[in-house]
């Protein structure tokens, strides 16, 4: 029996993922849950093992393709190679546009270098990896007339395909036509700017395309923006009690436990508590309901070179201080090493970046949806303060929260503000 | 009434004074006091009459001034008429019938459209007529009809429809709709005074190249399922159109069924034009606004073109 290997879903609001690298080729042996190939999505970057044991008949997605979430990217045999899995029934299931692009049925290129320029090539784009929009017709005349939907051009609200759209699809369609693969110029993104007026430079330039990670963190930091009332507040901590603890602490953390002592896991610690006094934080919005999470799950955005991830601790709620700061290592570091799984990438209920690791006083934040506030610190750095009427040194950092006004007000959110304060500099918590 | 001498009329001040719209003037001067009864202000008493006379073998047709007064005669209707054949196996064959309807600056009490009362309550047949040739038709199928049949006359068309009726004794059937002009891109199913405005946002949407069809329900129970559903099929795009207000209303109703039966014939979302959730308004822009009319038809069938 053959089976399908498809584009897995990385997370709620992924539609699409590219294919990186293929681990293995066709017709190599593969057993169930060796790493096949890898992929990289707004969430998060990964290898995906494979669904069952058998050969690698048939590689349907190339590297550095772009495919819709549950789209067949390869074929894996249970007995035999390449050439049965073709004409085997089961096999074709799902045969997508794309894939007779990657491994062209030899009558089709036939076709093609005959025809090259089909006249009806402009009005069947491919929109492979596009979320379509029809309705319930256009979808029953696309299955009774095996039409592929990605070919058609949609003019209706949104590039909805219209009853319309797809009768003038079929009228145009020849039996020679509907079997060349389109040229595919890359779908339009919803970021492009205006196109050429806005710019105004003239010299030289170098162009490079975003990744698709880069262009799906764009879509949903505009989304983002778009979606909630933006509202940022600071505070000013003294992070003294929390030096002096790290550093007398480190050394024996270390020892003991193998765990490097960061300043995360404190403002991890102290940002649960925060939220169990103000629930609210760990919010969303539904429609007009506020929905209010059970657990806490604690995302941590982490800086990668190609970008920013944001592995989530399930429950913080439930883990004491190690519990936290042996968490924020392991996610920490499988993410560098590009091994997290994918569901510990979902369902952040509040986020916690560090933007001080770089130096940054503070920033204002983007919320990560459908969360309603994120916390970021700034460096930590000694200042001259004023103590008892004295100039004091103490080490201290500026805690900025960007929270969602739609539902927060400024008074709460300086309160959450002022008790996460008040944790951090009374920190009265065992480490150990 | 000729035909048949078991017909008579009861109603207020439908005798020498013809009735508040005029609608059985002459009767009188023609049947006399035993066929055209001027009966007191209680709707709920002519409904009663009514139903009694039926069940002895009459087959009267009891008018309501205007037919928001017909909840006064309500129990006899809903608990009585509606229910007598599935108790007893007895027919009543009674016609309730006035006028509804919004448009005329009446207010509140005189310009309702609460069909849906009667749509909702098994054993009745509910008609609601849009031509003069249609009135005649489908009065006389209700009277021969044996189940009782609630009559709803637009007030707004008494005055302003006019078209040729034939002399000759004619019946239009109860339950089939009428396809009042044929088009190809959205199907507004409407019924009463709304199939005029309807018809006219056809005119007005033709010269921008969208097609409508307009159905005329005519009766609303039973209502005509298949040529509903034939008209959604062919266009796969529908506005249900009503004067009554929203929540509850045919539309909703329409749509249910479409969604059910025809649902991969659709190519876009079925739409409502109907008035707001409100008691009609007695000021007549505020009326004007209620109402559904040819601009807002135009704007719902632009935007479902596009969709």
């Amino acid at each position: 029996m053959p089976t399908n290997v498809v584009m897995p879903q990385m997370g709620e609001s992924v539609a699409e993922g590219t294919i990186i690298k293929w681990l293995k080729k066709p017709g190599d042996q593969v057993e169930r849950d060796e790493p096949l190939f890898e992929i990289t999505t707004d969430k998060v970057d990964a290898e995906i093992p494979s669904p069952a044991a058998g050969v690698l008949a048939k590689i349907l997605a190339a590297e550095n393709e772009t495919v819709a979430v549950n789209t067949v990217v390869a074929v894996i045999d249970g007995q035999m190679p390449a050439e049965s899995a073709e004409s085997s029934p089961e096999s074709a299931t799902a045969p997508s546009p794309k894939a007779e692009n990657a491994a062209p049925a030899p009558p089709a290129a036939t076709i093609a270098e005959a025809q090259p320029a089909p006249a009806t090539a402009p009005e069947e784009p491919d929109r492979t990896g596009e979320k379509l929009r029809s309705s319930p017709l256009v979808r029953r005349i696309a299955r009774e007339h095996n039409v592929d939907l990605t070919r058609v051009a949609g003019t209706g609200l949104g590039g909805r395909i219209s009853k319309k759209d797809i009768l003038k699809f079929l009228e145009r369609r020849t039996p020679a036509t509907a079997e060349i693969p389109a040229a595919r110029p890359s779908a339009p993104s919803k970021l492009a700017t205006p196109s050429g007026q806005s710019v105004a430079f003239s010299g030289p330039t170098h162009v490079s395309a975003m990744t698709p990670q880069r262009k799906l963190i764009a879509e949903h930091m505009i989304a983002s923006k778009k979606t909630s009332a933006h509202v940022t507040t600071v505070f000013e901590a003294d992070m003294t009690a929390i030096v002096q603890t790290r550093e007398s602490m480190a050394a024996e953390f270390e020892r003991s436990q193998g765990l490097k002592l960061t300043y995360t896991p404190f403002i991890a610690r102290a940002a649960v508590e925060a939220i169990k006094q103000y629930p609210i934080f760990n919010s969303s919005v539904e429609g007009t309901n506020i929905v209010y999470k059970k657990s806490i799950n604690l995302g941590i955005a982490v800086a990668l070179e190609t970008g920013l991830i944001v592995p989530v601790i399930k429950h913080a709620e439930e883990k004491n201080f190690l519990g936290i700061a042996r968490a924020v290592q392991d996610l920490a570091s499988r993410a560098r090493s590009k091994q997290l799984n994918v569901e510990e990438v979902q369902e952040g209920t509040f986020t916690l970046t560090n933007p001080g690791i770089f130096g940054s006083l503070f920033g204002t934040p983007i919320i990560p949806q459908p969360q309603v506030a994120i916390l970021g610190v700034g460096v930590i750095e000694k200042r001259p303060v004023i103590r008892n009427d004295a100039i004091a040194i103490r080490s201290m950092a500026y805690l900025m929260l960007t929270f969602d006004h739609r539902i927060i007000d400024g008074a709460v959110a300086d309160q959450f503000m002022a008790y996460l304060k008040r944790c951090l500099e009374t920190w009265e918590e065992p480490l150990l | 009434m000729e035909r048949d001498a078991s017909v008579f009329l009861l109603g207020e001040d439908i005798g020498t004074y013809g009735g508040a719209f005029k609608v059985t003037a002459g009767m009188w001067e023609k049947f006399g006091n035993d066929r055209v009864i001027d009966a007191p202000i209680s709707e709920s008493a002519i409904v009663g009459a009514a139903v009694g006379a039926a069940l002895m073998g009459m087959r009267p047709v009891a008018e309501m001034q205007f037919m928001d007064f017909v909840s006064c005669g309500l129990d006899q209707i809903v608990n009585m008429a509606a229910k007598i054949h599935y108790r007893w196996g007895a027919a009543v064959p009674i016609v309730v019938r006035g006028p509804s309807g919004a448009g005329v600056h009446g207010g509140p009490f005189h310009s309702q459209s609460n069909e849906m009362w009667f749509v909702h309550t098994p054993g009745l047949k509910v008609v609601a007529p849009a031509t003069a040739y249609d009135a005649k038709g489908l009065i006389k199928a209700s009277i021969r009809d044996n189940n009782p049949v609630i009559f709803y006359e637009h007030k707004y068309l008494y005055r302003r429809i006019k078209d040729e009726v034939p002399d000759e004794d004619f019946i239009v059937p109860l339950g089939k709709a009428a396809v009042r002009r044929e088009g190809n891109d959205i199907a507004v199913i409407t019924y009463g005074a709304m199939v005029w405005v309807a018809l006219e946002a056809a005119e007005l949407l033709a010269s921008d190249g969208i097609s409508l069809e307009v159905v005329d329900l005519r009766t609303l129970l039973p209502y005509d399922e298949q040529c509903v559903l034939s008209s959604a099929r062919k266009c796969s795009k529908v506005i249900l159109l009503h004067e009554d207000t929203r929540v509850g209303g045919l539309a909703g109703e329409l749509a249910a069924v479409i969604a059910e039966k025809a649902f991969a014939d659709l190519d876009g979302p079925i739409v409502r034009v109907t008035a707001p959730d409100t008691p009609v308004p007695f000021s007549p822009p505020l009326e004007e606004y209620f109402l559904p009319n040819v601009q807002k038809i135009a704007d719902a069938a632009r935007q479902l073109a596009v969709y």
